[in-house]
């Protein structure tokens, strides 16, 4: 007799093997998306909640999701989308946060609701390169609405800044 | 009215106002003046219209009347739009954009940060949500305002002609009626004309900083409540809907 507990443990594992579509290096239990997992009667219920509003990753997520259980065994499932508690990149993990810098992205520094970048006062990025902090926002908007565009006065080089949520 | 109606009527004039002004930044894509701005206002409008979405998708649950936030968006005529008539004015130029933006998303902020206590859960779960997108619309658009108004001769120019043609637009942000006063008594809404004075302030401070000036004396004009609109609406409405109204049946 398996325990829920064991099961939950298991699928969250399972879930380790999906990427986020748009930062494959990240999974997306790194990203902190996987709000809940339950299981009963052979019923397993996953919550997920949606990084931004208009997020175009979140449905190719569900389906990545849906694949991945299916593949694993698991038919009886139902995917919730959850907006509450707002997702905040405080919940990145810190293995999330080490992938993201290896890969090139520099992962959020501020806390979330720290109002202070509200009024223009930025902390210093590290360039995820060089590791200097002589860094410039270039554009609050970047590739994707998680990063922003930064460039590094050091090496150079432009970076995308996983910017706080 | 119902409370199922008022909520209904509610959260149409929240998802009306971020697709509307969400539709409106789309119409930037492949025009902005700097690659990164192009971005950028995509970016808002991805925001705006993710927004728009949710709440839209929640009037359509709440209305029990088999609506969902496509049939919404796309089969309301423009009486039936609940936006805010800021919103629906047409881009102009790029200080028309912004500051229509910084206008409104200071708006939004403030009516997001009461929301997110409603007693209905569904809008405060929605407000807490956008509210965390709606901080960096406003820090985008008041820098452009800060660098438009205290910029060169010509942008500070038209930065101030743009002012003088919205602000008569700004009493309709705060223009409540009777759902706003029901839901607000109920906890759900809030007191719009608590949020007037607030607001005032926080624009000011950007604008007196820009050198802009806020033009006074101004003929007000509102509406967008009993979804009375300018003539700017239809159109867009027009070009928005027009593929789903010719193909009904297309699927993405
Ligand atoms: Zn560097």
């Amino acid at each position: 007799m398996i325990s829920e507990t064991n099961i939950k443990n298991k699928i969250l594992e399972f879930l380790r093997e999906v990427p986020d579509p748009e930062i494959p290096v990240l999974n997306i239990v790194d990203l902190g998306i996987i709000r809940d997992i339950r299981e009963h009667n052979n019923f397993v219920e996953v919550d997920i909640t949606p990084t931004y509003s208009g997020c175009p990753a979140m449905k190719v997520i569900e389906d990545d999701i849906a694949a991945k259980l299916r593949e694993k065994g698991i038919n009886n499932f139902r995917i919730k989308n959850i907006i509450s508690p707002a997702w905040t990149t405080d919940w990145i993990s810190a293995e999330g946060r080490n992938k993201l810098r290896e890969y090139g992205i520099a992962p959020p520094e501020e806390k979330s609701g720290d109002k202070n970048f509200l009024l223009g006062k930025t902390k210093n990025i590290t360039c995820p390169h060089c590791k200097s902090i002589n860094t410039i926002l270039i554009s609050q908007f970047g590739s994707t609405p998680c990063k922003a565009l930064y460039k590094c006065k050091d090496c150079t080089e432009p970076f995308d800044y996983f910017k706080c949520h | 009215m119902e409370i199922k109606d008022l909520i209904f009527n509610y959260s149409l004039r929240l998802g009306d106002s971020s697709l509307v002004i969400g539709h409106r930044l789309s119409e930037w894509c492949g025009h902005g003046p700097i690659l990164e701005e192009d971005i950028a206002m995509t970016n808002l409008a991805l925001d705006l219209v993710g927004q728009a979405r949710t709440i839209l998708t929640y009037a359509g649950e709440v209305e029990e009347n088999d609506r969902t936030e496509d049939s919404l968006a796309y089969y309301r005529d423009e009486r039936g739009y609940r936006n805010l008539l800021l919103v629906e004015q047409p881009n102009g130029d790029f200080a028309m954009t912004m500051i229509r933006q910084f206008l409104f998303s200071s708006y939004q902020l403030l009516l997001y940060e009461k929301l997110q206590y409603s007693k209905d859960k569904t809008i405060a779960a929605f407000a807490e949500k956008s509210m965390k997108e709606v901080i960096y619309h406003v820090r985008h658009s008041s820098k452009w305002i800060l660098r438009l108004g205290d910029g060169t001769a010509e942008s500070h120019e038209r930065a101030q002609n743009v002012l003088n043609q919205l602000w008569r637009f700004t009493d309709d942000l705060f223009d409540g009626d009777e759902v706003d006063a029901e839901l607000t008594k109920l906890g759900i809404a809030t007191d719009l004309s608590l949020l007037k004075p607030v607001w005032f302030e926080i624009v000011k401070k950007t604008f007196d900083e820009a050198t802009l000036i806020i033009p006074q004396g101004e003929w007000m004009i509102r509406g967008s409540r009993k979804g009375i609109h300018t003539e700017h609406l239809g159109f867009m409405l027009a070009e928005m809907q027009s593929l789903p109204r010719a193909y009904p049946d297309a699927k993405w």
